[in-house]
This record gives structure tokens, sequence and C-alpha cells, in this order.
């Protein structure tokens, strides 16, 4: 959504961005012997290069001048070269992985709430606060949301174009990386781990509307809360063919997205 | 270049004379996808009978040797690699573990008259009329029947509730689950399908609570067995969890940390069984691969010695004669301790031999009881 925002570019491994800091974390304490914290302060470190400063320079920069189509297709390459690395160069078996916080349950009023999803849905609060502040409330995130907005506009009047993209790349990797440490002690360590999480992310993102961040949140929220019902309530064996419904539904009469706005592109 | 002419000859006649002296078993298995786990166990237990029989001079002075393909844990890439493993003209194939797999490739085997050593356990696998397949552990309708008994006497249920990976191992299992229940009148008040690499299993653990069954019944393979497990526990689910190996194996423990604990059921194999062989291989497998080995790693052990023992049985490398030797034989470790407990193939290629009550407990899979051979 960001890096759409801000550099046009549509990140078809970004289910793979997701799976591989946990892979740093692992890698960084069965190699390097780090404890756990060092271990995730160095995969953090690693997925901003990597991730961020790597992307954008090795694979965003020289191939977006040719279109989006390369980039898309590019960015399919790099999901599959990430997945087939790790399952060469680490495993190819599910990994646990260690929970930074307390395993353990809380009882609130008889209905029982894991300390795990409090601290999952306080960390994703915390960063949606926090980016909306940065983003709206700071000279360079305004900065980024003007070269979002019109790049040449944002050039002429001054905007470090090239590095405010940077910062929307690097922004990106943090996020992804902290996303990882948070989902891989539930769904634990795996290779494919991103083909579930970047298709769910997709469909959220268009579901919600593409073109703005909260409209890719209520898209989340709004398809976890339908995937969920209609696996308790009604069909678990339906469960993964209605949020595709869904995304067949606002692809046809709301296009822009639940929460999006309407753009028009000279083609 | 008469020279050349007579090393070229050297080293064909040098190339043939070393490919008499071994003997060809494939392993194709799963080594990723959603099966990696079972399969690279699998694999890995092979692997090491392998080393040791080629260590003491091979079977009947012939070193094995064994290529390892990669199913994938997909049906269709399993059909290839076992046609593959044909064209190279095996003595025997070793895998897959996926039933759904063995299911679409052991007809190639039927067809090619080539043994298969298969590590699925789906109740349907053995009754097709296949003369080629040979079991390493319990089919489902050896193992579902004291599981029953177990629901039924030890933890006395009325109600259970099931849930199953809906593959072909899944399915089967579910479907003679069921049967097995209604024999003893014990009720399904909730039955769920599960998908194969499922990830998120919180929607499934909320519709078991609301069940409210007095057991439940786990029956998917082994990762999702161990996420199904944490969010069990994340949501405090409080009723017995009860299940087969793929639920109680060393491997889903440590996926699955401390939430595994209290996890009960029926293991056909065990790792953690309280016999002096198992142990000692244990050891030698940690020793050689620097994990703690599930079940399937006895199974591909176990099924490499039973064809080394077959086949020193006929005398001579003749696939045909070693299907019908392994049909109805009993190897007890006495004769070969490879094989770590007395096993006895029926002539379904079915296996029979003892089995075990477990429970985790600690991070640790702990015998309760050891239960009989059927057949005895």
């Amino acid at each position: 959504m960001l890096l759409w925002q801000t550099s046009q570019t549509i990140n078809f491994a970004q289910g793979e961005f997701v799976m591989i800091p946990a892979f740093f974390v692992l890698g960084a304490m069965k190699f390097g012997g780090l404890s756990f914290p060092l271990a995730i302060a160095v995969a953090l470190v690693i997925s901003l290069l990597v991730l961020g400063l790597l992307f954008k320079r090795a694979v965003v920069d020289p191939i977006l001048p040719h279109g989006m189509l390369p980039l898309v297709i590019s960015t399919i390459a790099l999901a599959i070269l990430m997945k087939e690395s790790v399952k060469e160069f680490y495993a190819a078996d599910a990994q646990p992985f260690p929970a930074a916080w307390a395993t353990t349950n809380l009882d609130l009023g008889g209905a029982v709430v894991s300390v795990q999803n409090l601290v999952i849905i306080g960390v994703a609060v915390v960063a949606v606060i926090a980016l909306q502040w940065f983003l709206g409330g700071t000279k360079t995130g305004r900065q980024m949301q003007a070269t979002a907005q019109n790049p040449t506009l944002a050039r002429v009047l001054g905007i470090p174009v090239g590095r405010m993209v940077l910062y929307t790349f690097l922004i990106n990797a943090a996020l992804v990386a902290v996303a990882s440490f948070l989902v891989s002690p539930i769904y634990l360590a795996k290779f494919t781990n991103g083909e579930t999480l970047g298709l769910v992310a997709f469909v959220a993102a268009i579901v919600g509307g593409f073109n703005q961040v909260r409209g890719a949140i209520a898209g989340g929220l709004l398809l976890g809360i339908v995937d969920n019902f209609v696996a308790a309530y009604w069909s678990a064996q339906y469960r993964a063919a209605i949020p595709l419904f869904l995304l067949i539904a606002v692809i046809l009469w709301r296009p822009q997205g639940l929460f999006g706005r309407a753009e028009e592109r000279t083609v | 270049m008469k020279r050349s002419l007579v090393a070229m000859s050297l080293a064909l006649a040098a190339g043939v004379a070393g490919a008499q002296q071994t003997v060809n078993m494939p392993i194709v298995i799963e080594l990723s996808g959603a099966g990696a786990v079972s399969g690279t166990n699998f694999r890995d237990g092979a692997v090491l009978a392998i080393e040791e029989i080629n260590a003491k001079g091979g079977i009947l002075g012939r070193k094995i040797n064994a290529p390892q393909s990669d199913t994938q844990s997909n049906p269709g890439t399993s059909r290839a690699q076992v046609q593959k493993a044909i064209d190279s003209d095996p003595y025997v194939i070793l895998g897959p573990v996926f039933s759904g797999s063995v299911k679409v490739n052991m007809i190639l085997c039927q067809q090619a008259e080539v043994p298969q050593i298969t590590g699925a356990e789906a109740a349907d696998i053995t009754q097709a009329g296949n003369p080629y397949i040979f079991r390493t552990s319990f089919g489902q309708q050896m193992s579902m029947p004291k599981i029953a008994n177990y629901m039924r006497d030890g933890l006395k249920a009325k109600t259970v509730a099931v849930l199953w990976v809906n593959n072909d191992f899944g399915k089967g299992g579910r479907d003679t689950f069921v049967k097995e229940m209604a024999a003893r009148s014990i009720k399904v008040v909730s039955d769920i399908s599960t998908e194969s690499g499922q990830v998120d299993f919180a929607a499934d653990v909320v519709k078991l609570k609301g069940a409210n069954a007095d057991a439940i019944f786990v029956y998917t393979n082994e990762e999702e067995s161990a996420r199904f497990l944490r969010e069990a526990r994340k949501q405090g689910i409080a009723k017995p969890l009860i299940g087969e190996t793929t639920l109680l194996g060393q491997k889903v423990i440590d996926m699955a940390g401390p939430s595994a604990n209290g996890a009960k059921g029926h293991v056909g194999l065990s790792a953690d069984a309280p016999l002096p062989a198992i142990t000692q291989w244990k050891e030698k497998f940690v020793k050689r691969f620097g994990y703690v080995p599930d079940h399937n790693g006895i199974k591909g052990y176990t099924g490499v010695y039973a064809v080394k023992y077959a086949t020193q049985k006929i005398g001579k490398f003749d696939r045909k004669e070693l299907a019908k030797a392994l049909h109805g034989m009993t190897i007890k470790p006495e004769e070969e301790p490879g094989i770590l407990m007395e096993t006895t193939w029926d002539a379904n290629g079915d296996i029979d031999r003892i089995s075990f009550l477990a429970e985790v407990v600690d991070g640790k899979q702990k015998i309760v009881q050891t239960l009989p051979k059927l057949g005895k």
C-alpha cells in the first residue's frame, strides 16, 4: 500500500517479505549464537537493508522505468527466489519460533483471551497510529505524502523525492519484520507462509481500497471477521472461498474498494 | 586412438562392475510442502539403515544406492517421481508417506512389479488388491479401533468432536473413526474438516469449544497438528485432545512447545517407546542427524531392514519373489535387530505389531501402556 502510493510499486513478494524476517531471527540464533532479543534486533537491521534498501536499489529502481508489468513479474520471481532459498538453505519444514511475550491466557469475565492476541492487537494499533502520525504530523511524512500525490510537483517544490521513496521502502521493511515477529510464534516459521499471507493481504487491500492506508486496515479487519465467522458458524470447508466472493463483489460494484478513492489515469 | 579406446573400455567395464555391486532403492518422499516433517524423518530413518547396512557390506554383497527425490507433498509430482524411479530399474521403492500420493503412484509400482515400502496409513491403500504395496506402520483400520476403545474405556466419552485434514489421509481416518464411534454408541457432535497446510485454526477452535464434547479427536498432519495445539492452548480448550502419531510425535511436540502438554492418544510407533532397541535407535538417529526423530524415522529405518531380511531369506535380488516373501512374513528382532520390534505383514501388506497409548508430559511423549499385537 505504502509502496504503491509513493512509487507505484506493486510487490507480489510482500507475503514472502513477512515470511523471511522470522528466518533472519532463527538464522542469527542458530548460526550466530545470538540470544532471542539480539537476534530480533539483527533481523530488523537485515530486513531494513535487504527488504528495504536492496529491494529498492536492485529490483525496483532498474525495472520500474520499463513499466508496471515487468516489475510485477520481477516481484513474482523474487517471491519464488525467496521461498526456494529458505527451503534450500534453512529448512523445508515448519520451525518453532519463540514468542517474545507470555503465552498464557487471561480470563476476562468468563471469556478466555490470550496474551498473544492482546500483544498482536496492541502492536498493530500502535503501529497504525504511529504511521498515521508520522505521515500526517511530521514534515518528512508530509513530504512523503506530497511525493505520493504528485512526484513531479514535489520535486519542483524541492522535496527530495528519491529519499522519500527510500523512506517508504524502509518503513515497509520495518513493518513486515514486525508482522513476521508477531505471527510466526502462532503460524510457525515456514517457507510457504508468504503464500497465504500475501494473498490475504492483497485481498484485504483491494476490498478496503488500494489507495488508502485506512481502507487496507478496514479491509483486513473485515476479511478477518468474515473468515472467522464463516468458519465458526457456517462452513469451515468454504471459508477460503468467501473472501474471494467478497473480492469479486467489490471489484464488480465498487472497484476503488469499500473505503478507497476513485482514481483516473491517462492510458 | 587405440590407447584411448582401451581406456574407455576399461572405464566402461569398471562402471558396469560398480553398478553390479549396488542395488538400487530410490527414496521418493515428501521433502517439502505439507508433508516435509514426515518425509524428512522417513528419509533420514531410511538413510541411517542404508548407511549401517552398507558399512557391513550391503545386502548379499551389494551396497545400497538410494537416490532421493522430492514429491513436494504433491500427488501429481509424486507420480512423476515414482515413474522416474521405475525407469532407473529399482529393486524396491521407498516412500512416499502421504496417502494421497501413494494412491496415485502405487499403480505404477504394481504395473512395473516393483515392491513399494510406504509410510502411508490410509485404510484403502492395502485394500486395492495390489500385491506390491507394503506398509511400515498401522493402517487406519488397525489403529482406529484402538483409539475408539480408549475413548470408550479410558475416557468414558459419550460425545466426541472430530477435527480432520481434508486430504486422503485425513478423510480415510475420519471415516474409519466415525464408523468406530458409531459401533461404540459414542455420538459425534462436531465434524470439522480443515485444509492441508492451513495456518489459522482460530475459527476451528471456536467451533470445537461450542460443541462442548467430552473429548476432541484431532487427525491432521504434523505441522497442522502443531498449529492447532498452539491455537487450542491460546483459546484455553480444557477438553482432552486425543490423536494418533501425527498429534503426539516428537516433531509436533517440538513445534507446538508447551501447548502440546496434555495431548493423549494411541501411537502405532513411537521413538519414545520403552524398548531398549528403540532407545538405542533414537540415540543413533540423534547422533547422525542432530534432531529427535518421530515415528516416521522408524518407518523408514525398519522398512529398509525388512527388505534386507526378506532378500537374504530368498537369497537373490528378485522383485517378485521379494513381494511374495514379505506377505505373511514375521521378522523378529532376534533374527534381524534392525526391525526393532517383532513385525508381521499380512496378505494385503498390512502390518501387525505392538502399539502404545501415550501422553505428552513436560514436552516429551510418555508411553503409558503397551498394547499387544492384534494377532496375539
